[in-house]
């Protein structure tokens, strides 16, 4: 029997065992909603393609299963561009449908036809434009592949309105064999054998735990090879919960604004042992000056990312779960006691701090300890860019994968809030927080009406501060305190915005109503709910490695 | 800068030549030739690109190029032993009193005289990159009209030791 392509997509999502769809309709794409009617899997439909798409991340992010996407073509495709971007740049699986004009119109500038692979292949693991009916469960089989193995990453399929609409037999492939694309998962023994040899021998090592830990589902592995070895962990932005932000062996995040306790022991450290992390810039600092005593060890599934910024000594190419399992069966601990106390000193010495009187106006530090104390370090907090996901990340302990779901990367202003509906479609069971700007929670608001719609109730608590803060923070440190187009107090009223799309709206301009606002907010389980925080206007984010500096030039807190 | 030359098996697909030039435009490389050839296999392809640059960022396009899905091998062709060819195309200036003159080149290039009209020769040369190098050079002074290089083609050589 002949089916259509439609129908075709349709039944190869139900092999892939699709839960949810996110996306937004279009007329070439009609033919596919048509279809998507009566399927069996939840469709949602978003008020903004990027809302879609960052659904659809936020989705896989807190589920480890790709997140499915579908919008039409032209203006639907490029809106799903930044989306697009964000998650290839965190490595996170999706399969992103696209409708195209009639193939016969390709390339006349048909009505809505823009070039979508084009536009997405620099920001795309892989995509595809079907020219053949024939190749379709073939291309969606191998997309879902692509995307979910090897270094995930998104990938795009463009579907001419024709190909939706055409007919043929229907046969999903059991395997995919694609010459050019064989990922390596085991790790190469005579290097970890060396590498557990270095590690023995060494005397200030740390462990820099990126992503990849949490992507491949490493973190019982890694929590293993701590305490088989005893050595310290710091995580990327991206890498919070793999360990326990709770255990003493923990230095919490590294980088711009990471711990001064992590950023000294990276650079006091005789042997870094990268996992699943990949040297960003905001990690890095000055890369001359960056572990300037340190051997590397480097454990990646991503061979492109071993030795790019920094030299490695012993490159180990793999899934770090495989890898690290493979560790713990031969590792002994090397003899660290004095580089611990060290560290402990440091600890002691500079950790996480701000200043609160307890009078004028709240500080933002405060709400996310709040929140922290408040839902027991059980939720899963999404943020927005800017200084609120640096606090969310410096505040919040974190200490389970999968609980803190952020824009790393690209560092996409309105993410948070999509993927925390996304997040939480994922993840019933849990509460969801977004933590916001009162900047970037304006780029994506549209999509309140579809967590009320659902009865998703994620809690948006906004740190309302009047300013695109980390933009103003660099202007009063680096730009003479201009502060150009970044005051944004010329803003909506968010609680009565709130109740116009039918949510819980919350105003907080004392400190004594934040624990009372955040409890409420948690009461509620049928809407979404916004806590509006009026938080101290000018507080800065610290410590602070100045973009490009080394850690040697890390600004502790305001020179006053 | 060095100059690297890179062969990259492919599969014949569409949007693989946009996939691999696009990893060198995108680092702001210029690519000086590529070539895209059919081979002895169905649906397999090979590009020869010709590229100078810095020894680490060549280093990752290699690596960016293996991780693209449609590419099925990179080999660095710049330090090993190699068969190479190109093809030139050359159009000079010649008058009637320098003709022979240019015939003479032309032999001991083993260069084809593909046109003649009568102010111009137009010769086509294959060869080594070198030789076609030298064969441009020695024709300079007669005044090139017109100029095209087809870009190379590279194969590793059969050497003793190679299976
Ligand atoms: C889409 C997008 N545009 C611009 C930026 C640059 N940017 C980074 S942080 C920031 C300010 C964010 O302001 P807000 O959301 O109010 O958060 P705050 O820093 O005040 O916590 C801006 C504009 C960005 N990261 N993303």
């Amino acid at each position: 029997m002949k089916i259509s392509g439609a129908e075709i997509i349709v039944e190869c999502l139900k092999k892939e065992n699709v839960e949810v769809m996110f996306g937004y309709p279009g007329g070439v794409v009609i033919p596919i909603f048509h279809q998507i009617f009566n399927a069996p899997f939840k469709f949602i439909l978003s008020r903004h393609e990027q809302g879609a798409v960052h659904a659809a991340d936020g989705y896989a992010r807190a589920s480890g299963k790709p997140g499915v996407v579908l919008a039409t073509s032209g203006p639907g495709a490029t809106n799903l561009v930044t989306g697009i971007a964000t998650a290839y740049m965190d490595s996170v699986p999706l399969v992103v449908f696209t409708g195209q004009v009639h193939s016969a119109m390709i390339g006349n500038d048909a009505f809505q036809e823009v070039d979508v692979t084009g536009i997405t292949r620099p920001i795309s693991k892989h995509n595809y434009l079907v020219q053949d009916i024939n190749d379709l469960s073939r291309i969606i089989k191998e997309s879902f592949y692509i995307a979910s193995t090897g270094r995930p990453g998104p990938v795009v399929i463009d579907v001419p309105v024709d190909i939706s609409n055409g007919f043929t037999r229907f046969h999903y492939p059991e395997s995919v064999n694609i010459k050019g694309y064989k990922p390596v998962y085991e790790g190469h023994s005579g290097q970890i054998e060396k590498a557990c040899g270095l590690i023995e021998s060494s005397s200030r090592p740390v462990i820099y735990s990126g992503g990849g830990v949490i992507i491949s589902n490493a973190s019982e592995e890694l929590r293993t090879f701590v305490k088989k070895t005893g050595i310290p962990v710091t995580t990327t932005l991206l890498g919070m919960g793999a360990y326990p932000e709770t255990d003493s062996l923990s230095l919490e995040m590294l980088g711009m604004h990471g711990t001064y306790y992590a950023n000294r022991a990276m650079h006091e450290s005789d042997l870094v042992i990268a996992i699943g992390a990949r040297f960003d810039d905001r990690v890095t600092g000055k890369i001359d000056t960056f572990i300037p005593n340190a051997k590397v060890i480097h454990i990646d599934i991503d061979p492109a990312s071993v030795s790019k910024n920094v030299l490695v000594d012993i490159p180990i190419v793999g899934d770090c779960k495989k890898v690290l399992g493979e560790m713990n069966k031969i590792i002994q601990p090397p003899r660290i006691t004095e580089w611990i106390d060290k560290i402990n000193q440091w600890k002691k010495d500079h950790p996480l701090s701000y200043e609160d009187s307890g009078k004028g106006r709240i500080k933002p530090q405060y709400i996310v300890e709040e929140i922290y104390r408040q839902t027991g370090g059980e939720a899963i907090i999404c943020t927005e860019v800017g200084q609120n996901q640096m606090w969310a990340a410096q505040f919040y302990k974190f200490t389970e994968p999968r609980s803190f779901i952020s824009s790393g990367g690209l560092g996409t202003m309105g993410y948070g809030f999509p993927a925390a509906i996304g997040a939480q479609l994922a993840r019933p069971d849990k509460r969801v927080i977004d933590i916001a700007g009162d900047g970037s929670i304006q780029m994506n608001i549209q999509e309140l009406i579809v967590a009320v719609q659902h009865r998703i109730p994620v809690i948006i608590a906004i740190l309302n501060n009047g300013f695109l803060g980390m933009v103003r923070q660099w202007q009063q440190l680096f730009y003479d305190k201009r502060y150009s187009h970044t005051c944004i107090n010329f803003a909506p009223d968010f609680v009565k915005l709130a109740e116009a799309y039918g949510a819980a709206g919350i105003s907080v301009k004392e400190r004594n109503e934040v624990i009372p606002a955040i409890k409420k907010a948690l009461e509620i389980t049928d809407r979404p709910i916004i806590i509006d925080f009026h938080v101290a206007r000018e507080e800065n984010v610290y410590p602070m490695v100045p973009a490009g500096k080394s850690v040697k030039d890390t600004i502790m807190r305001d020179l006053a | 800068m060095k100059q690297y030359v890179i062969s990259v098996k492919v599969e014949n697909k569409f949007g693989v030549l946009a996939r691999v030039a696009g990893l060198f435009s995108a680092r702001g490389y210029n690519i000086d030739s590529l070539t895209v050839s059919t081979t002895e296999q169905d649906n397999i392809s090979i590009m020869t690109i010709v590229v100078k640059g810095d020894d680490r960022v060549i280093e990752q396009v290699k690596k960016q190029l293996n991780k693209l899905i449609d590419v099925i091998k990179v080999t660095d062709h710049s330090d090993i032993p190699t068969v190479q060819m190109e093809i030139v195309i050359i159009k000079i200036s010649a008058p009637q009193s320098k003709r022979a003159e240019i015939f003479q080149l032309g032999e001991i290039f083993r260069a084809d005289i593909a046109d003649i009209s009568a102010k111009s020769i137009t010769l086509g040369v294959k060869g080594e990159p070198e030789k076609i190098d030298n064969f441009i050079e020695l024709l300079r002074p007669y005044g090139i009209k017109e100029l095209m290089r087809t870009g190379r083609v590279s194969m590793v050589k059969e050497t003793k030791d190679s299976k």
